[in-house]
């Protein structure tokens, strides 16, 4: 299977010079490595390593943590139904019998045409429109039995297509703002004014990461040193003409308003 | 106005017209506390945050002004914004982050000038693409009208803030697995001490942890003063504060009015709020703060919901969820599917945890459909024991992180309150809500 294309790899590339240390964008990438195929390749995620520069066996072990990561492949459309307490007594496993006729398959399993795939899932923080589902991780609730059957026939004939995109697409707006081509920050990779690797805590120190140095003042201490950091360095300068501006994909995207939903108290 | 003539604060523009975007939060007063708090000095906002006494909104209900003065002094120090909201029948974040992001983005800009931050990371729960869009957008947005990046409004003051994204975790909510997950892992709680956030947070480097809600009552906060916001509520319970009310109940849905001014039956049943229970049912159990928390009965629906009453009382806020369950509910199934949850979300680091959820799991649903022995209720509360010692409140860990005790009170309280029920599945041989 594929490896990354080279817009998925500048987009990672864009990701991954956000943070500090490129590794914290791993599950961004991961994203966008199955908006390219819909899951995990082995490929994909081997092309993860190379460039995060750890084992595709880090990369895997990263990934089968995370429930919205797939390893093989899911259908175009993947319809995860909540069951979780508030759904459950509003009626969601009986809203999941339904889908399971209605589409002919089992929970966790994909129909034949590849269309569709069904999970039950956990709470979607939606739960003011219990029984609630997503598509694609775009929000629909409360769904009747109607409702979800209406759901389905949309989905299959291309009717919601604005508002769902095939499944692994999950951030349609770009960043268009702060991008390492245009502003260096301090402290990011591939910056002039970046600290060395060496001033941070080793990375490879054990199992938690987070082991700090040791230092053998109490909290109290600590605090009662003060508070304020100096600022480092100077600003450097901008050059807009190496700014790439690139344009946001409209905002208002998925099918529920937020805030709409709202009871807000008035 | 439902119970006090209190505005709301944090839902006050939803419902505007894309209330999500530059223009209308600026036209409605947003970034005027940026402004102002850029003029000020970062130790007098932290000031006025302390006098304000704005509890975490998270879950574990933290002082954030106690939590920011904790932390360590050293560069680099990082701000993370915790918009991993994944309590079952937790849905505030969620409505805050879609319906006002650039409150959010002010909140957390605040919060980085005080601390002496200059990037921040806004960690949200992968499931909320839309959220995610509308944060992004935001985030663009800000930093075209000059509140993020270098210079921010001529202060000479610079943040950079990154829009990150989880992918389906709920255990990432707690501190540590989130910084852990944003370090590019598998989102394992780390053991504390030593890896208090505030000492040894990302990268191993000081790092201030904000729930979403929190930070969004910090541009109120700034421009009418941290004791205009202490007054409100009643001692540490200050404020407003959102609950997310779901469940049997004719209105559910998100409700900010002010802290510890109303009871749980306000709640549910004033015709703003709750509307009462679905079809005029009976009441039979409420769940008061989250998946996590015990139980609590009729009995205790004119108790105030406030902070250290609920404690007091055995339970608690936690998160600001409230579900409702009628009399239809079979108790036994409730607490299944809740421990149901804790299974399939226990990252698997301590015994106690990952066996004792599964254990609770099998045994429960063995009961549920019909196959339980009566010697099942004894053996559910052993294993909730092996969890956490006594099953008392506040509880005892076992675990390294909080999820461990969290499992067994939906099973040692709805059996205490509803024991009659469990024998009649056990001697009936099946469900008799079925």
């Amino acid at each position: 299977m594929a490896r990354l294309s080279p817009e998925i790899v500048q987009r990672a590339r864009d990701m991954m010079a956000l943070y500090p240390r490129p590794r914290s964008a791993i599950i961004p990438v991961l994203h966008l490595a199955q908006e390219q195929d819909g899951y995990l390749t082995e490929d994909a995620m081997a092309h993860i390593g190379e460039l995060l520069d750890i084992t595709p066996a880090e990369v895997y072990g990263t990934a089968s943590f995370y429930d919205m990561l797939f390893r093989e492949p899911v259908g175009r459309h993947l319809i995860s139904i909540c069951t979780n307490v508030a759904c459950m007594i509003s009626g969601a496993y009986e809203l999941l019998d339904h889908a399971e006729k209605t589409l002919g398959i089992k929970a966790d399993t994909t129909t034949a045409d590849g269309e569709f795939t069904l999970e039950e899932f956990e709470c979607i923080a939606l739960c003011d429109k219990a029984p609630c589902l997503t598509v694609n991780w775009r929000f629909f609730g409360p769904v009747t039995n109607q409702d979800f059957d209406r759901l389905v026939d949309d989905l299959r004939a291309g009717r919601l297509a604005d508002d769902v995109p095939p499944h692994g697409t999950l951030c349609r707006v770009r960043r268009t703002v702060g991008l390492a081509a245009q502003v260096p920050f301090p402290g990011r990779e591939g910056d002039p004014m970046k600290k060395p690797v060496s001033d941070l805590p080793d990375d490879k120190a054990g199992p938690h990461t987070g082991t700090p140095p040791v230092d053998k003042r109490t909290p109290g201490e600590r605090v009662a040193e003060g508070q304020q950091p100096a600022r480092e360095g100077a600003v450097p300068q901008v050059d807009e003409s190496a700014a790439e501006i690139l344009h946001p994909e409209g905002t208002d995207t998925g099918p529920t308003a937020g805030g709409s939903r709202a009871g807000g108290g008035t | 106005m439902p119970v006090t003539d209190v505005e709301p604060i944090v839902t006050r523009r939803l419902g505007l017209p894309e209330s999500w975007t530059l223009k209308t939060y600026v036209d409605n007063g947003g970034y005027a506390a940026l402004r102002k708090a850029l003029s000020m000095a970062p130790g007098a906002i932290k000031d006025d945050v302390l006098n304000a006494s704005l509890l975490g909104r998270g879950g574990a209900g933290f002082d954030a002004g106690k939590k920011w003065s904790m932390l360590a002094k050293g560069q680099p120090s990082y701000l993370v914004v915790n918009a991993d909201e994944s309590e079952p029948c937790t849905f505030k974040d969620h409505m805050l982050i879609e319906g006002d992001p650039h409150q959010l983005i002010e909140g957390t800009i605040i919060c980085a000038y005080a601390n002496g931050v200059t990037q921040a990371f806004i960690y949200v729960r992968g499931e909320f693409a839309l959220g995610v869009e509308r944060l992004t957008a935001a985030v663009n947005e800000a930093y075209d009208y000059g509140a993020l990046g270098r210079d921010i409004f001529g202060s000479g003051f610079d943040l950079d803030l990154v829009v990150h994204y989880g992918a389906g975790a709920y255990i990432v909510g707690e501190e540590t697995a989130l910084l852990e997950s944003l370090e590019g892992k598998r989102g394992f709680p780390r053991i504390k001490p030593p890896n208090f956030p505030a000492v040894a947070g990302l990268y191993g480097c000081p790092t201030v942890v904000n729930n979403v809600e929190t930070l969004s009552y910090l541009p109120w906060i700034v421009i009418n003063g941290g004791s205009s916001f202490s007054r409100m509520g009643e001692g540490v319970s200050a404020g407003t504060r959102l609950f997310s009310l779901s469940g049997h109940v004719n209105r559910p849905g998100n409700y900010e009015f002010e802290w510890a001014k109303a009871t749980f039956r306000d709640l549910i049943e004033h015709p703003r709020l709750g509307g009462g229970v679905r079809n005029g049912n009976e009441l039979k159990a409420i769940i008061p703060g989250g998946a996590s928390s015990p139980w609590f009965g009729p009995d205790k629906l004119d108790m105030e919901l406030q902070h250290d009453v609920v404690q007091k009382a055995g339970s608690m806020l936690g998160s600001g969820s409230v579900i409702v369950m009628d009399h239809t509910t079979c108790a036994v199934r409730a607490a299944w599917r809740i421990v149901k949850f804790f299974h399939r979300e226990s990252c698997g680091q301590c015994t106690p945890c990952r066996e004792g959820s599964g254990w609770l799991e099998k045994i429960m649903i063995r009961i549920e459909q019909g196959s339980g022995r009566e010697e099942d209720l004894e053996l559910l509360l052993d294993v909730c024991d092996n969890i956490s010692p006594d099953i008392t409140w506040p509880p005892k860990q076992t675990t390294i992180c909080v999820l461990g005790p969290s499992i067994p009170p939906a099973i040692s309280t709805s059996l205490n309150m509803f024991r009659d029920e469990y024998l009649v599945h056990i001697k009936e041989g099946g469900c008799p809500f079925d």
